[in-house]
């Protein structure tokens, strides 16, 4: 840990209450490898505001897709042995008592919570599964699945401004919300039609949100392994309407989002010359990066589109990055 | 005369089993089109949605032959517009199982070049198999 990132910290200790709030953490596959930077700065962006997120033991692929079959149970095996993992972190008095479950990834979020959904609404389902899942202990449906940006929302946009070093002044950035924080109604964490969850963040910390129709439309998801034109042609339309908007860069939940929209800029260029290249980035490397965090809570490094000359023009890569 | 059209006992049989593995009552569907005009993916479809969703009422099993269902991605933007409550995206899943449940694969990661394949995220692949293999 750098003196920088410690000091943040002390310094909202100093202002708030000094007591760190814990809460289980459910990582992902991917945020172990192409999505390490979304991983790396939100966990350092929620220690400056005095959250820990304490990865779940011996957890396990939430098989990204929820099944939306009405006889197949066996896929939501996987996403409620998880949730069984939080249960047990509770029991063991790791957590505080805390029943949410956090997550970073979109796409585990929503797996996740419909798969909570589903057996908390039927009992003859979480019945099933707990006498398959004979060797563990019953999931009580005691635990509930939230997105870290619902933490943030509860958190406070007033604190998080509190602990912004360097705000992201002049920065004009699209919130990209895509399909899984949103979709269905009654797992989104914000309004389907009209979101502004990400909107209120960047406000917090001081970029200029900018808004445009594309920022709910789909990138095309797990479709980039069959498809990769048509991802493109989707990327080129949501990355161009920002632009038209006036936004310089993209931020995203996503790590699937995120590879479709950043690395398919390389098909694009090829195809439409006029293509401007946008930074993607994840909203918690710009939340560290207000904070005033070293370039290793960022990773700037795993996105494909540079964003360090963007950065560089406004005044906000740091004197390393 | 106008072209009289017949629903068969193998419409009803078909009709019944996609409603059965959807979980969905397909027959609210009005035909407004609205799932149509929200689907991000409708360019590349040979059957739009709106389509789709009026052969499984007719039980029309040459919906299996669109390519509508395997370009879905599951974005639930019909799902949440459609005004008459009906999940377009559960009638999709439906219809993939069906070819899927006889051991069908819609896709073949080997032919996917390994260079791809290396700097794909684990969500991309984990989520394709998920929906377009058996």
């Amino acid at each position: 840990m750098t003196s920088e990132k410690h000091n943040a910290a002390q310094t909202l200790e100093k202002a708030g209450p000094s007591k760190k709030t814990r809460f289980p953490y459910y990582p992902g596959c991917t945020l172990k490898t192409t999505a390490q930077n979304l991983e790396a700065s939100a966990l350092a962006s929620a220690e400056v505001l005095g959250i820990e997120l304490v990865e779940l033991p011996r957890w396990n692929c939430c098989g990204v897709v929820s099944s939306l079959a009405d006889d197949d149970l066996i896929h939501h095996v996987a996403p409620v042995r998880n949730l069984i993992r939080a249960q047990e972190m509770r029991a063991a008095g790791v957590v505080d008592g805390e029943t949410r479950l956090v997550t970073l990834c979109s796409m585990c979020f929503n797996t996740l919570k419909r798969s909570n959904a589903r057996v908390k609404e039927s009992a003859d389902d979480l019945k099933t599964i707990n006498e398959f899942m004979y060797l563990e202990d019953d999931y009580d449906g005691g635990v509930d699945v939230v997105h870290f940006l619902e933490v943030l929302r509860d958190v406070g946009h007033e604190r998080i401004s509190e602990a912004v070093k360097a705000p992201l002044a002049g920065l004009k950035v699209a919130p990209y919300y895509g399909c899984t924080l949103l979709r269905p109604k009654e797992i989104g964490i914000d309004d389907p039609e009209a979101p502004t969850i990400q909107d209120d963040l960047l406000r917090a910390l001081g970029a200029e949100p900018v808004d445009n129709p594309y920022k709910k439309v789909c990138c095309g998801s797990y479709q980039i392994v069959q498809n990769r034109d048509a991802v493109a042609d989707l990327a080129y339309d949501i990355l161009r309407h920002a632009r038209i908007a006036g936004a310089e860069a993209m931020t995203t939940c996503c790590p699937l989002c995120a590879f479709n929209l950043d690395r398919s800029q390389r098909e694009i260029g090829e195809k439409h010359p006029d293509h401007e290249p946008m930074p993607v980035l994840y909203i918690t490397q710009l939340m560290a990066l207000a904070f005033g965090l070293p370039p290793e809570c960022m990773r700037f490094d795993l996105n494909y589109t540079n964003p360090k000359a963007l950065l560089l023009s406004t005044s906000l890569a740091g004197e390393e990055a | 005369m106008a072209d009289k059209l017949v629903i068969s006992t193998e419409n009803e049989a078909f009709l019944a089993r996609i409603t059965e593995l959807s979980g969905e009552t397909i027959t609210v569907c009005d035909q407004c089109g609205t799932c149509s005009g929200s689907c991000p993916m409708i360019a590349e479809m040979d059957v739009t949605p709106s389509q789709m969703i009026r052969m499984v009422q007719l039980g029309q099993r040459e919906v299996l032959d669109s390519k509508t269902m395997w370009l879905c991605a599951s974005c639930f933007a019909c799902t949440v517009r459609c005004p008459r409550g009906l999940d377009v995206a559960k009638v999709a899943e439906a219809l993939r199982q069906v070819t899927l449940r006889k051991a069908i694969d819609r896709i073949n990661i080997r032919a996917i070049p390994a260079d791809e394949l290396a700097e794909l995220p684990q969500i991309a692949l984990v989520g394709a198999l998920r929906k377009l293999t058996g």
